[in-house]
């Protein structure tokens, strides 16, 4: 019934683990050929990888696990789908109806821990309810903001037989979030664009949640108006990094002109973003001259964290098309002269050209080697996960984004181990595209079990490990901030990449000579198998451009300038 | 730039303001929820309430339409005007929550709370206790010898009163039920 109700949804692909609460549902995907079943290392990886399937593809992944100890360690997956918003179906199984509660073995209470970190779960004790619940399970997931659910199954419910509902007659009537915008909050906007002096457009992953023509909409909208744009981590590739219009990324560590164009701005749209600590520094000069729209499809995320002038509630692809109909019957006006001076304020930013480095021919820069690999995979059906930390912002400044869905990271969360797994889900999705995870070596290592799933699968993933030796955003917080003491934020007797890519049977390679590296990220291109490319990188680089804990947009600190005593006594105590 | 200088290799206190700016403009709210009477439901809704930092003073919930499996959870919250927009919108977004409904805002709305007192005492002190049941208008609904039980509805504020006159008196204990709340008028 599980494996029918699955195939209803149109799922092809089961990132899973067995064990003996869901034997009977393996015994049923061994006997079709319907649903390829992918099998991880770790019930996190599955969670990681449905993540990257999810979001390199527009459907919801989906997820195997057994009770106990399978459930839990989806949790933290779990959790990051939930801040990133990304929809992924999580079955689980239980201990018998009747054992539950008895401390069963692999027994836990798996819709009460994971009660907080899904959008909704459920337990099912009646099989007859089974098949109409995996279908509320999907609707759920994919419906407003996506996220998270997650299906406990009793091994008994399993096991016993029942009706089956199909999806056409599953009831999800009650749920049904709100997708068209308020048309006279829409007009408003529209006359905020007419008469707008230095706006901007500030746009987040709900635009790519929202679908392909959501960003297509978008692109449209700011070449029509010729606004600015910036994105937030999560929205990368929604506008192109090629456009004419983008600043690139925002926030903590984005772009010196986009931080600046938002702190100046007299208009910003926020269409599908969540005014993120990482994005508005200190909140209470965040913007201070601006008037504020918000476009959310989840009522939630309006006046959160600011205060916003017009909210609109409903999808972006859905309010982008009213907005861009309305401005156009209203005559297509934008203040022309003043957006002239705006751009010619912004070039002037632009001209600090914040991501300049010391380069150096002798030892490889961690940037030097992303603005290579961006160089030698620029144009190629192309898609690109990352762990999380310094390497996480350097591949969001050094790499563009030309498409939604290419880009897979764990922004809201921050989990390191999620680069591997994601690459996995999306190799899985897109078998003949290049993926790749631009990993750091400490975060690598919390799910490299996961290159076992990638060579049983035959998946030819791309771990481009920039290896410092270092936890290197610990270090530089701890250099910015702790007065240089460098509390355990190195690896000591890290392993041998190379011989670790022979041992799970892939092929590796380690490079550390500037002149070198061309040679290396070909190697790595072209050979048709996993492959572990160990980039030694500068110890000692520290990322920036960066907003310092507790400053506004306008107080970043770059390459260059002094970074003693950066961080303010309040700021010391935010992440 | 820096609010403080920091020598390289020195220790110092993170100093970051632990008052709560907002303390003055705090609300009280009551929020009536209709939610699918399932299985965690109330969970669900206690857990965002500790998981975001949310204050209940008091919550009741019992099925309201057992035909269609409905309950209703009658929440009383504080916090500022931000807040409890947050807290709707969050009680919005629980799959299971039909509709929310903030009776402090939408027009004139009755509360009340059930209380069931035991006073125990003799003599002077319990004819007063009896009095005093009296002009309140709670009822006896146990009594022995040397003790009363007393039941009263009323406002969360009468009752306050009434716990508050009958400690001196030989308040035992007390059990209350937490606000029912509906909206005036015919809707």
């Amino acid at each position: 019934m599980v494996v029918q109700a699955l195939k209803d949804q149109g799922v092809d692909t089961v990132f899973g683990y067995p064990g003996g609460a869901v034997l009977p549902i393996y015994d049923e995907i061994f006997q079709q050929n319907d649903i390829r079943h992918v099998l991880v290392r770790h019930e996190q990886g599955a969670v990681h990888a449905a993540e990257g399937y999810a979001r390199s593809t527009g459907r919801p992944g989906v997820v195997l696990v057994t009770s106990g100890p399978g459930a839990t360690n989806a949790v933290t997956g779990l959790t990051d789908a939930l801040m990133d918003s990304i929809p992924i179906v999580v079955l689980t199984g239980q201990v018998p109806t009747f054992m539950i509660g008895t401390d069963g073995f692999q027994e836990a209470d798996t819709v009460g821990i994971t009660r907080p970190c899904t959008k909704h779960n459920w337990l099912v004790k009646d099989t007859s309810k089974l098949s109409e619940i995996i279908h509320q399970a999907f609707h759920v997931a994919k419906s407003g903001r996506p996220g998270p659910t997650l299906i406990d199954i009793p091994k008994d419910v399993q096991f016993a037989t029942g009706t089956y509902t199909p999806p056409a007659k599953a009831r999800v009537s009650h749920y049904q979030p709100q997708v068209k915008g308020d048309t006279a909050a829409i007009t408003r906007l529209v006359e905020m664009i007419e008469t707008a002096e230095r706006p901007i457009f500030y746009t987040g992953g709900g635009v790519i949640n929202s679908g392909p023509g959501a960003s297509q909409l978008l692109r449209e909208l700011v070449e029509a108006t010729g606004f600015p744009i910036t994105s937030t981590l999560m929205g990368l590739g929604a506008y192109p990094a090629s456009g004419d219009k983008w600043l690139g990324m925002l926030g903590m560590h984005g772009l010196y002109e986009a931080n600046m164009a938002m702190h100046d701005c007299d208009l910003m749209i926020n269409v599908g973003a969540r005014f993120d600590d990482r994005i508005t520094g200190r909140l209470d000069s965040f913007s201070p001259g601006s008037k504020k729209a918000h476009i959310d499809i989840d009522p939630s995320s309006i006046n959160k964290v600011i205060h916003v002038d017009l909210p609109i509630i409903g999808d972006v692809g859905h309010v982008l098309e009213d907005l861009l109909r309305i401005w156009k019957a209203r005559g297509r006006k934008v203040q022309k002269d003043a957006l002239a001076k705006w751009w010619t304020k912004i070039e002037k930013w632009q001209a600090v050209k914040c991501l300049s480095y010391t380069n150096s021919d002798k030892i490889i820069k961690p940037q030097y080697a992303l603005e290579r690999l961006e160089e030698l995979t620029r144009g190629m059906d192309r898609y690109v996960a990352t762990e999380v930390g310094q390497h996480q912002m350097w591949a969001a400044q050094f790499m563009g984004f030309e498409e939604p869905g290419r880009w897979l990271t764990s922004g809201g969360l921050g989990t390191m181990g999620y680069g591997l797994p994601a690459t996995v889900g999306a190799q899985m999705a897109h078998p003949d595209s290049l993926v790749i995870n631009v990993a750091g070596d400490a975060s690598w290592l919390m799910n490299m079990q996961e290159m076992g799933t990638a060579v049983q699968f035959r998946l030819p993933i791309k771990q481009f490990i920039l290896n410092n030796e270092r936890l290197g955003m610990v270090r530089q917080w701890q250099q910015l901030l702790h007065g240089e003491r460098y509390s355990h934020s190195w690896s000591e007797s890290l392993p041998d990449f190379v011989k670790l890519a022979e041992a799970f049977g892939c092929k590796g390679r380690m490079v550390k000579d500037p002149a070198e590296l061309d040679d290396a990220i070909k190697e790595m291109l072209a050979y048709d198998g996993p492959f572990i490319l160990d980039v030694l990188v500068e110890k000692h680089e520290n990322c920036f451009p960066m907003i310092p804990s507790g400053e506004p947009h306008n107080k970043m600190l770059l390459g260059d300038a002094s970074t003693d005593d950066a961080i303010g006594s309040s700021g010391a105590v935010l992440v | 730039m820096a609010a403080l200088n920091i020598k390289k290799g020195s220790t110092r206190k993170s100093a970051y303001e632990l008052r709560d700016p907002n303390a003055e403009i705090y609300e009280r709210h009551t929020l009536a929820v209709l939610v699918d009477n399932e299985a965690g439901v109330l969970a669900r809704v206690i857990g965002l309430f500790s998981g975001r930092g949310y204050n209940i003073e008091s919550l009741t919930v019992a099925e309201v339409d057992h035909t269609g499996h409905m309950s209703r959870i009658t929440i009383v919250t504080t916090g500022t005007p931000a807040v409890i927009e947050q807290i709707k919108a969050q009680l919005g977004r629980i799959v299971p929550v039909h509709e929310v409904h903030d009776l402090t805002v939408e027009g004139a709305s009755v509360e009340r709370e059930l209380a069931l007192c035991k006073v125990s005492g003799t003599g002077d002190k319990r004819v007063e206790a009896l009095r005093l049941a009296d002009i309140f208008r709670a009822n006896v609904v146990d009594s022995t010898l040397e003790s009363f039980v007393f039941e009263i509805t009323g406002t969360p504020e009468k009752i306050d009163a009434f716990t508050d006159l009958m400690r001196p008196l030989g308040l035992v204990e007390s059990a209350r039920t937490g606000v029912a709340a509906l909206s005036r008028g015919a809707q």
